[in-house]
């Protein structure tokens, strides 16, 4: 990576860092409702994969833990945010809700709240870029505990026999809602699960955005470059529980200082200090700077937004009438 | 006007639709290279090859689930989901997908997918191959269910459904596959919301649909040739949503209501007919509605007891007698 890039991506990784503890704090004042799963320890795997694709050009599909996937992909942090605020001006209007953000714009084709249910979604966005003729691929970040899903195994197959471009990444964080992986999978290394189907697979460090970057970059050109289906694992660690509801009782906290010490940012940010390119007061200011912009921009702008209004509540369910009379009722507009 | 066979009729509206726009494709097992169980895809693959007409693994969630993502980006999939038994696994990514994308997007994502079953009770194929999901289906806010009785409407709905910008479940008949009817020789949209008036009548209306309809169109003509009972049949070719004002309209012209359905009668067609009757027209009613429905059993394997357990037009006549206090 080109030193510049990685002073962004530092900049971005504090900024998905900053706004996902934001949204903690909110959750505790009950401004944001429902479930809320945080993505805090994993930020190197969506960057590293993201620096490697064209954020905007591809798409993306995600399940539940998907705040940081949409922002990387184009998503206003404000949209984002307004959407866990249930506001009309969030991503989807309010209707959706943290683990359902969506920004077609931005290519970010969603977050999905069934476990392994975007495997075949993201094979089937890969079938329509096949059909179409595009240079884009479709990208589908999913945990290890997904892998567990009759679905996955379907969507390998197919993927493979239609020589679709999608690229699985497998955040391995190593637990399944409060479960281990050791004590639901069989194989802890999911990529050797993938050798079964003639799928090219790989698994590298997912703390290190600069690791997640190098080998996103083969995944991601074997895939553009018409070579079918690639699953990149990485090895990461999520810090907070899988939603606010756990205590976290099933780890210990021995287990989750010796992760903390290999967190994703202070790598860069001590690689980039050790160069020479930045210095411990920056990045301090840095940090300051970005609960500034999320507290006066970001919630700010959730907080003043309207609320969705109650006769719309039956927007949304079905196409516009207007648009498809003709089906409806074998009559012309 | 043609006479031709239900599975012809859906064959000529894949074919138009597939013909007309690149971004229509089919899959499902069987449906390339073998020509379809029901031949309903018969000479596509020859025609428009593997890219567009996908003979699936036997993977119904994943396959559904694919068609899904493929329409987030325009592409028009038709499924075919051989037996409506299979639909279970493929009912995560109908209805979690498929029915709610719209919805939890905010409008921005939709899923113009088609989702074609034979469903209903063939013969003797036992517990796991006879099964009517229609209820499970039309409960399902954000899809859409219609389902054919005849040739032409298995063409137009079709046809229409393929248009269409929502998700629509088409629920066919394994028995009904082979059935003559006049189809249009132009082209014809049937429309996906409405019922139709398949016989008008005065006394007592019978509600069907799919193969139902059949029970109750000849139910009509022996109540009228033997009993002097003038009976409506009403076709409700679309499940969701139901025609609110066609039931409300019929119901309150004949004061007599009787409802055939296939599938068992808990949390059923009939039970949905009878509710709106109440909400629309209660008023109206002469006499309480009646279900004629299957047995509450998973289907027998034995012919008699299978036949025991499915209704047919006998079981309508008997329901309107009773119904008019002659049995």
């Amino acid at each position: 990576m080109k030193i510049e890039d990685k002073k962004r991506v530092l900049r971005e990784m504090v900024l998905h860092r900053r706004f996902e503890e934001r949204c903690y704090q909110a959750y505790i004042e009950r401004k944001i409702g429902g479930f809320l799963h945080l993505y805090p320890g994993q930020e190197a795997c969506c960057n590293g994969v993201m620096e490697a694709a064209r954020p905007g050009h591809d798409y993306v599909i995600t399940g539940y833990r998907d705040h940081v996937h949409a922002i990387k992909c184009g998503s206003d942090p404000k949209a984002v945010m307004a959407e866990l605020y249930g506001k009309e001006t969030g991503s989807s209007k309010g209707r959706g809700g943290s683990m359902h953000i969506f920004d077609a714009a931005h290519r970010f084709m969603g977050g999905y709240a069934l476990v392994g249910g975007p495997f075949p979604l993201a094979a089937g966005i890969a079938k329509a870029i096949q059909l179409k003729g595009g240079d884009e691929i479709a990208i589908c970040f999913l945990g290890d505990a997904a892998n567990n899903q009759g679905v996955f195994h379907e969507t390998l197959n197919m993927a493979a026999l239609w020589n679709l471009p999608v690229l699985f990444v497998c955040e391995n964080n190593r637990y399944g809602i409060g479960t281990s992986i050791e004590r639901s999978t069989a194989v802890v290394h999911q990529h050797k699960r993938v050798a079964a189907y003639n799928i090219e697979a790989s698994e590298c460090d997912g703390q290190d955005v600069e690791v997640v970057y190098e080998h996103a970059r083969k995944a991601v050109d074997h895939v553009r470059s018409g070579k079918g289906p690639y699953f990149l694992e990485l090895m990461t660690y999520r810090y907070r529980g899988h939603s606010m509801s756990d205590s976290r009782g099933y780890r210990t906290r021995e287990e989750e200082e010796l992760w903390k010490q290999r967190d994703p940012i202070f790598i860069l940010r001590d690689r980039l200090i050790a160069a020479g390119e930045l210095t411990m007061e920056a990045y301090e200011a840095l940090e300051k700077e970005t609960d500034a912009y999320i507290e006066n921009e970001v919630i700010k702008f959730s907080e003043e937004s309207p609320e969705p209004r109650v006769e719309d509540l039956e927007k949304y369910v079905l196409a516009d009438r207007a648009s498809q009379q003709q089906w409806l009722t074998g009559q012309a507009a | 006007m043609a006479q031709i066979m239900l599975w012809e009729a859906i064959q000529r509206a894949h074919d138009e639709e597939m013909a007309r726009d690149p971004m229509v494709i089919c899959m499902g097992e069987d449906i390339g290279v073998a020509g379809g169980t029901y031949k309903a895809t018969k000479g596509l693959f020859e025609k428009y090859g593997p890219l567009r007409v996908m003979d699936t693994p036997i993977s119904e969630g994943g396959f559904t689930g694919l068609a899904i993502g493929a329409s987030f980006l325009g592409v028009r999939p038709i499924v075919e989901i051989m037996s409506v038994n299979f639909a279970w696994l493929a009912m995560d990514q109908m209805f979690n997908s498929a029915a709610k994308i719209r919805y939890m997007s905010g409008g921005q994502l939709e899923a113009p997918c088609v989702f074609r079953s034979a469903g209903g009770a063939a013969h003797q194929l036992g517990a796991q191959h006879s099964a009517r999901m229609e209820k499970v289906f039309m409960g399902i806010a954000g899809l859409r269910v219609v389902t054919p009785s005849n040739p032409k409407q298995a063409y137009g709905l079709l046809k229409s459904a393929i248009r269409s910008n929502d998700p629509v479940f088409i629920n066919e008949h394994e028995l009904m596959y082979n059935m003559k009817g006049e189809v249009p020789d132009s082209e014809y949209f049937h429309p996906l919301e409405g019922s139709d008036i398949a016989r008008s009548g005065t006394d007592v209306t019978l509600f069907g649909y799919n193969i139902s309809v059949h029970w109750c169109l000849k139910a009509a003509e022996i109540l009228d040739k033997q009993y002097g009972i003038s009976a409506e049949v009403i076709d409700l070719y679309s499940l969701s949503p139901l025609d609110r004002a066609g039931i409300k309209q019929s119901v309150s012209k004949t004061h007599r209501a009787v409802i055939a359905e296939e599938d068992e009668a808990p949390v059923g067609v009939g039970a949905e007919i009878i509710a709106i009757i109440n909400e629309e027209c209660f008023f109206e009613l002469d006499a309480a509605p009646v279900r004629v429905h299957s047995a509450l059993v998973p289907q027998p394997y034995n012919h008699t007891l299978e036949k025991a357990a499915i209704p047919d037009h006998e079981d309508v006549v008997k329901a309107v007698l009773k119904l008019f206090g002659k049995a």
